[in-house]
């Protein structure tokens, strides 16, 4: 069942020569705008109940209007919303707060604008006195409070009751970061219950670990939905291209999306992951030595090359990257013609699991500044247990054990 | 209509929240709290009731208290308090709580029953005020003031129309919102308050009675100072005023709802 579907949704703002036009309107008396500015058009996709979902954009790509349509402060101009169920959003948190009242007093404030009653409130007050774990500060005003002591409560109240949709806005970072782990778990508790989310967020990190699927709006349409991965790959990819917009997804054998971006005016020829006795490798074992080897191109003249990689887990997100800038060893002045091979050796110290490599060529420190060529899951390999002890997670740091008795 | 009764109801208990909290907060850090919601209208009834009944006084035709004048220019601040409040309130309503009706979704409607809710309560207040200073000049209570109750609705629902229209208009024509305090205070001054309208030339007074405050401020000393019903002939246009401006006001606030965000 679908619990949100928005067809066909567009926002224009109008302006007129005269406000007075605008008044005639709701009169009956229709007068043309002589501007329209459509901040998003087109926009249709639906969303399931316990879905999670999030929505990646440059500033001004219409992430604030879409989300305000689907609250329902802002009405669209075509098109429409359907929702069922209730919409709580994490938008501003503290909205509305008076100073001068007790965090009590505006939590029921706070609770009132959402819709409930004060016998409602009346039930989850302890709870949100609990969660927000600002001991007998809840009952003096909140002037007294510290942001972050605000923020708790802010949330605290915004979750009190769970909705059917959580609109989460930006960042979750709220207050320190204890309780930025007890509201990201009551967030994924709240998924679990059957609670749909839609994150907004230019956190890579977030958008993997909570959604199950990315939309990417840029210039007021959408023009990714698919896999979180395979989303935020292509949203890096149009960061850095933002002049010649040269962005090229392949699919490949495996079923997945490669993202391939930038000027091509330094190519990746191969990149390969070679063993202690330099044969190629796809399966490398727990803590052994390999070589991690990208062949470039150069086609212009550079007066600077820096080669960077990340590996990645199968949920895309970062492991370690760094490039040549930060190892201190970028190449200047590079000409046309020049084929460079850089191997970058190191122990695989990860767990087991399956990873991927992506390689990038630009010309300073990021690759938001010249991006040459940026290549995602250039490499895909496998790490497997042979000799080591057996142990869970991401990496590997053996310990050596002392007991004292 | 149906839609907007029922978020009221559904949001009830977050209008009568709004109304106290509006108290609470504006007496927040005072020593003497809430006795200053007694306080300000004692002070203001009781500077126009001892100095301006001296300096001005002028016989009022029909009654013999010597503080004549004090009870009738209360009687009219009664009123005209409670109707300019309410509409100086509905002016900048919308634009102050812009950023609530940008980021939250509520019944937008709430906003001026809150307005009225606690204008109504700080008339209310300044009755009281009023029935003590009247009681410690002589003038007893009578029945006649039952007749304040349907007056206010009178005096409200006009307020409340025209206030809305006014909010509404100056969300997109801003400066609807430095114009209007200028005309409450004519306004103020073309309405019997301060002065009797025995001292209104003829010719003038044709006039004054277009103004539809004229009639309530009337109808007003009648029930407190002559304690006699008021005229219910001259209140019909006034009630048929202020119930077309209330329907205008709501038929305004929600023709003007899908656009007032857009341009908050």
């Amino acid at each position: 069942m679908n619990l949100l579907t928005i067809n066909n949704l567009g926002k224009a703002y109008r302006t007129y020569s005269s406000e007075w036009k605008r008044i005639a309107n709701w009169f009956f008396l229709p007068n043309k705008p002589n501007h329209e500015h459509w901040v998003l058009r087109h926009i249709s996709f639906a969303i399931k109940s316990g879905e999670a979902i999030g929505i990646v954009g440059q500033n001004g790509a219409g992430k604030s209007t879409l989300l305000k349509m689907i609250t329902g402060t802002l009405q669209p101009t075509e098109g429409n919303v359907q929702v069922s169920g209730r919409i709580a959003a994490i938008l501003e948190l503290g909205m509305g707060f008076n100073p001068e009242l007790s965090g009590r007093q505006n939590v029921y404030h706070a609770a009132g604008l959402m819709g409930f009653n004060n016998h409602q409130i009346d039930n989850v007050i302890a709870d949100v006195e609990a969660f927000a774990e600002i001991g007998e500060y809840f009952d003096e005003s909140v002037r007294m409070y510290s942001s972050g002591m605000q923020m708790r409560v802010a949330f605290a109240v915004a979750t009190a009751f769970r909705p059917d949709i959580l609109i989460v806005d930006e960042a979750l970072s709220v207050g320190d970061s204890y309780f930025q782990h007890k509201s990201f778990a009551r967030i994924k508790e709240f998924q679990r219950l059957g609670t749909t989310l839609i994150i907004v967020s230019h956190d890579r990190g977030s958008i993997q670990a909570l959604c199950d699927r990315a939309i990417l709006l840029d210039g007021g349409t959408i023009i990714k939905d698919g896999s979180p991965e395979e989303v935020m790959d292509y949203y890096n990819a149009i960061i850095a291209d933002k002049e010649n917009a040269n962005v090229e997804v392949v699919s490949l054998d495996s079923g997945v999306t490669q993202t391939r971006s930038g000027n091509r005016k330094a190519t990746i020829e191969s990149v390969s992951l070679l063993d202690h006795s330099d044969s190629p490798v796809e399966y490398v074992g727990v803590g052994d030595e390999v070589t991690l080897t990208i062949k470039t191109a150069v086609h212009e003249d550079l007066p600077e090359l820096v080669v960077g990689y990340v590996i990645k887990d199968r949920l895309g997100q970062s492991i370690f990257g760094t490039n040549t800038h930060h190892l201190n060893c970028q190449s200047t002045g590079v000409v046309a013609g020049q084929k460079l091979t850089y191997k970058f050796r190191f122990p695989v110290n990860l767990g087991i699991g399956s990873y991927s490599v992506a390689v990038a060529l630009h010309a300073s420190e990021t690759h938001i500044g010249d991006n040459f060529e940026w290549l995602d899951l250039a490499f895909v390999f496998n790490v497997v247990n042979i000799a080591k002890e057996t142990f869970v997670g991401l990496s590997w740091m053996p310990p050596t054990v002392e007991i004292v008795v | 209509m149906y839609a907007m009764l029922r978020g009221l109801w559904e949001y009830r208990s977050f209008i009568v929240t709004s109304i106290r909290n509006e108290f609470i907060a504006r007496f927040a850090r005072s020593r003497l709290g809430g006795l200053w919601m007694i306080i300000h209208p004692l002070s203001q009834v009781a500077i126009y009731a001892l100095i301006l009944s001296n300096v001005l006084a002028a016989k009022l035709p029909g009654i013999d208290n010597k503080y004549a004048y004090a009870l009738y220019l209360m009687a009219g601040v009664l009123a005209w308090n409670l109707f300019s409040e309410i509409v100086a309130r509905c002016l900048n309503l919308f634009i102050e709580q812009g950023n609530l009706m940008k980021k939250m979704r509520f019944p937008r409607i709430a906003l001026p029953v809150i307005v009225v809710g606690s204008c109504l309560l700080n008339n209310l207040l300044l009755f009281v005020a009023v029935l003590v200073v009247f009681a410690a000049l002589g003038q007893m209570p009578s029945l006649e003031m039952f007749w304040l109750l349907p007056l206010t609705v009178v005096v409200t629902a006009f307020a409340v129309g025209l206030g809305l229209v006014l909010g509404v208009l100056n969300v997109f024509v801003r400066d609807i919102g430095q114009v209007v305090p200028i005309i409450l205070q004519v306004w103020f001054w073309f309405t019997p308050i301060v002065y009797s309208i025995n001292i209104i030339p003829d010719y003038l007074r044709g006039m004054m009675t277009g103004n539809p405050m004229f009639s309530i401020v009337n109808a007003y000393h009648d029930v407190l100072v002559y304690q006699v019903s008021p005229g219910l002939n001259e209140l019909a246009v006034t009630v048929a005023i202020a119930f077309s401006l209330m329907l205008l006001g709501l038929f305004m606030f929600r023709r003007s709802a899908p656009e007032m965000v857009d341009a908050l």
